[in-house]
């Protein structure tokens, strides 16, 4: 048995474990993570599946990645290099398009093809999204007060809340209110009278979420998109140069550079409570490794009832991660590509910039949705098609590709199979959808990867398959995220704290919860 | 505006008709409306540049090396054939009139390109000399494929192997039986070779290029991505970061090449030169200016358009615009080109200061423009090369 001593020990080296890890080891604090697969990364990790090409096998872009956390961990100076993806094909099923491009006026040249009418309203629309966004932004970097037992910074930052949401006018304080209640096919049917437009949009709502573009609430993840976009020439979105795992590097380099230790294949079975103190952890090899502090970088549920015991939690915390709600709605399916499919659609292929979207209707969208309802997989769902080697030739031989499908919806549980059984026939019905708007890609095909909800629980630990640690649904936000009274990133054991994407400001590669849970560990442990 | 031989392709992929004038030349700004996934390319795979516009003389005959050794401040005898340098050449004031590279091709042969016509100038050095100065500018067409997977391509589509052609070295070889010069060398401060060929092959090596290059992600690219790359490079431009000493009648405007930086190109004990006693004057009395870096704190940044309730704004491409800066209130210097460097997330500028305030890590004062007000906003010196990438030399 060892008998090694940290200041703190970081369960699970996704990137929000690697940036708590480094912030806490650029404290001057003894940090070492402890990663469960052979390589570090989580969800956010590039992996050679297939000979020559290189996967980003789970999340495929950067959103929303905080522009401070790149400037305080020196991100770009440790390999983080990130391409922006911008604009959008949608090939459409009679045979036309709809495409979103870098350039304002490029865009409503096109919109102007479906519409006149729309080509005014998306420059209002969009203009509109961009103040919401301004007003609701802050409210990511900033930790969320405690409702149950506010503490005097909790009242500042009540008060700091009541006098920003005071400052909105009544326009915006309106549209807020939209956004917050509404879903995204009637909010977005107050705008545009093109179903494509909408569909196109829609998307932006719907990710990472089991509800459909006609479910309330979605509109509110609409604006998600829309914050990415005010860092501006920030590019914080965008994918990463040799896929998504640069990004983990990079920080797991960052943290190294601060004397953080990293260790894989070392995977935590328990952590160590004794009086309702954290004291360390215990591998699943027996090996037990002290700390002063353990951090779980893992969802709620893995965080609340795996690695400690029901017993050492009260009742209703118990009771809210139960409750909370993960439905896994995803898949992900990575090809490599022997040369670049061709829609049909607008066969140059120089068109679509290596960026597509599966979503020619409002119907396509919500007929996925409905399939996927009653405990199956659409038949033909939606997908964000990404090929990054248009760009970033590095992730496969020359003239080769990648392919990336992220793929919704499909449902964690099936009602009459098994994830084993239907893996390949969810993949046949992902390229068979695909191949009716690109035909060639059959042909090209030399390798594929199909990892459904279940895969994604099993091999990465997202409890249902939820990319996001959670769904990103209003009542699972901010104070209420993972859980009334416990979204400062403290738990009720004491110095065990959650640094996942299960605590504020929630999924993606943004890093907040990483760096919030940090700051509240550096100022409230020692 | 003349076109350069590779119009009849470039006007066509050129959707942003963004053109501008260089040496007489039609130049590319950017080829697509915004100029983000040219300057990418240039890190992430490679950029095609049209560079035809730059100024090419022959130099042969058997005083070619002492001619060229008096015109520029390097040692010329030092040059292997094949080899090429960086070069500046100065006035008898010892201010600097241009900047460009010198290729020796063979014994008494060099081809020399400045950024500048250079031609009376190189003629009047040349007085009594035994040599043949030759204006090749219109016969020779220049490409520049600049990037991380610019070998790749060229291996893909030239007779030799150039994997072993060292950093600022040439090689003679051929693109599908049509003749080229490649040399190793670029303005972006990354791995990259420029190819020489004939004006009447420009068009079949350009399809060549283009076809090859699909597999490595070759993308065309302007100038605007090129400045923003040059000046994570820590590469000056003639009439931007320095103003050539012939093309001002005011001594303020010019400068010395030790000022700039360029003291590694002046070999003083070398035979005379063109205003070798001025700069050993200088360098003994020190120079008036340091040229540098500076990381500009955007954080401060962001403060200041916090001020006017807006989020932060950084520049989208690269200026050019002298902007001064302060320490303690007193001007000390100033910017001669910056931009935000999305590689680096730094946004930095190329400057020139007074000697006492150039040391790295010194604080100083940037002046910035938000709605029309002055700002100040904190700024550190650094050194530049501000990005220098292994591979650039590997």
């Amino acid at each position: 048995m060892s008998r090694e001593n940290y200041d703190a020990i970081i369960i699970g080296g996704g990137h929000n474990g690697l940036t708590t890890a480094a912030y806490l080891a650029r404290a001057g604090r003894s940090v070492l993570v402890l990663e469960r697969r052979h390589i570090l990364g989580g969800a956010a990790v590039s992996e050679e599946i297939y000979p020559g090409f290189t996967y980003s096998v789970c999340s495929y872009v950067v959103s929303l990645l905080r522009p401070e956390v790149i400037q305080e961990l020196k991100l770009a100076e440790h390999g983080l290099q990130l391409l922006p993806l911008e604009g959008s094909f949608i090939p459409m099923e009679n045979g036309d398009y709809m495409a979103f491009w870098p350039d304002g006026n490029d865009t409503r040249e096109e919109i102007k093809r479906h519409s006149l009418r729309d080509a005014d309203r998306y420059e209002e629309f969009n203009q509109l999204m961009y103040e919401m966004a301004y007003a609701v932004k802050p409210i990511l970097g900033m930790v969320p007060p405690d409702l149950v037992s506010p503490s005097l910074r909790d009242v500042g930052t009540l008060r700091d809340l009541a006098r920003h949401v005071k400052g909105l006018d009544k326009r915006k304080f309106h549209y807020l209110t939209k956004i917050m209640t509404m879903s995204a096919s009637d909010f977005l049917a107050e705008w545009f009278e093109t179903d494509v437009i909408r569909s196109a949009i829609a998307i932006n709502g719907i990710i990472g979420t089991m509800l459909g573009p006609q479910s309330p609430g979605t509109a509110y993840v609409l604006l998600h998109h829309f914050m990415g976009e005010l860092d501006g020439a920030f590019t914080a979105w965008g994918s990463q140069k040799g896929g998504t795992g640069g990004v983990s590097e990079a920080i797991a380099s960052a943290a190294r550079s601060h004397g953080a230790e990293t260790r894989c294949n070392a995977a935590v079975d328990h952590v160590i409570v004794k009086n309702g103190r954290a004291h360390g952890v215990v591998l699943e090899n027996g090996d037990e490794i002290r700390s002063k502090v353990v951090v779980s970088g893992c969802d709620p549920r893995v965080t609340f009832e795996k690695l400690v015991d029901s017993k050492d939690l009260p009742d209703d915390l118990v009771e809210a991660i139960r409750k909370f709600k993960f439905r896994g709605s995803s898949g992900k399916v990575n090809i490599a590509l022997d040369g670049l499919p061709h829609f049909t659609a607008q066969p140059d292929s120089s068109i679509h910039d290596g960026m597509a979207q599966i979503a020619p209707s409002m119907a396509f969208m919500e007929r996925a949705y409905d399939e996927a309802k009653y405990g199956w997989y659409s038949s033909r769902p939606y997908m964000d098609v990404v090929i990054p080697t248009v760009r970033d030739p590095s992730m496969a031989p020359p003239g080769k590709h990648v392919l990336s499908l992220f793929v919704q919806y499909a449902s964690y549980g099936l009602e009459k199979s098994n994830w084993e059984d239907e893996r390949e026939n969810f993949g046949d019905a992902v390229v068979d959808t695909f191949a009716e708007f690109a035909p060639n890609v059959k042909d090209l095909i030399l390798h594929r990867q199909v990892l459904s909800p279940w895969d994604l629980e099993k091999e990465f630990s997202l409890t249902q398959g939820n990319i996001f640690h959670g769904e990103l649904t209003l009542d699972q936000l901010f104070f209420m995220r993972p859980a009334i009274g416990w979204a400062q990133y403290r738990t009720p054991i004491r110095n065990y704290y959650q640094c996942g994407s299960g605590a504020h400001p929630g999924g993606g590669i943004t890093c907040g919860p990483g760096r919030l849970a940090a700051l509240e560990i550096l100022r409230t442990s020692r | 505006m003349r076109p350069t031989p590779f119009h009849p392709r470039t006007s066509k992929l050129c959707v942003s008709h963004a053109w501008e004038e260089w040496a007489g030349y039609q130049a590319a700004q950017m080829y697509e409306l915004e100029h983000t996934h040219e300057y990418h390319a240039i890190r992430t795979a490679s950029a095609l540049f049209d560079f035809t516009p730059l100024q090419k003389y022959q130099i042969d005959g058997r005083d070619a090396e002492k001619l060229l050794n008096r015109i520029v401040t390097r040692d010329v005898r030092r040059l292997q054939d094949g080899q090429i340098a960086y070069c500046a050449w100065c006035d008898d004031e010892g201010k600097i009139l241009n900047d460009g590279t010198l290729a020796r091709l063979g014994e008494n042969s060099y081809r020399f390109a400045p950024n500048d016509p250079s031609m009376a100038w190189i003629e009047d050095n040349a007085c009594g000399m035994d040599v043949h100065i030759e204006d090749v500018t219109e016969d020779l067409a220049v490409l520049s494929v600049q990037g991380p997977t610019s070998r790749d391509v060229l291996n893909s589509v030239i007779a030799a192997d150039i994997s072993d052609l060292r950093f600022f070295w040439l090689t003679r070889t051929t693109i599908d039986g049509a003749p080229v010069t490649v040399a190793r060398t670029g303005f972006t401060g990354d791995l990259g070779y420029e190819i020489w060929m004939n004006t009447g092959d420009a068009l079949r090596i350009w399809d060549i290029l283009m076809d090859k290059g699909a597999d490595y992600a070759i993308k065309p690219s302007g100038l605007h991505a090129m400045d923003m790359a040059r000046i994570e490079a820590g590469l000056l431009v003639a009439d931007i970061d320095y103003i050539p000493a012939n093309k001002t009648m005011f001594e303020v405007q010019k400068s010395s090449p030790l000022e700039l930086g360029f003291s590694w190109l002046v070999h003083l004990d070398k035979p005379y030169f063109v205003g070798q006693q001025a700069l050993r004057e200088e360098k003994a009395r020190g120079p008036a200016w340091v040229t540098t870096g500076i990381e500009i704190n955007i954080g401060a940044l962001e403060r200041v358009y916090a001020r006017f309730g807006m989020p932060l704004e950084l520049p989208r491409r690269a200026w050019n615009d002298a902007t001064p800066i302060y320490s303690k209130g007193t001007q000390v210097g100033k910017a001669t080109s910056g931009t935000w460097s999305p590689l680096l997330k730094k946004y930095i500028a190329l400057v020139r200061l007074k000697p006492n305030y150039a040391k790295p890590g010194t604080a100083l004062d940037f002046e910035v423009t938000v709605e029309a007000q002055h700002h100040l906003v904190d700024a550190k010196v650094v050194k530049h090369p501000f990005f220098d990438p292994e591979r650039k030399k590997a």
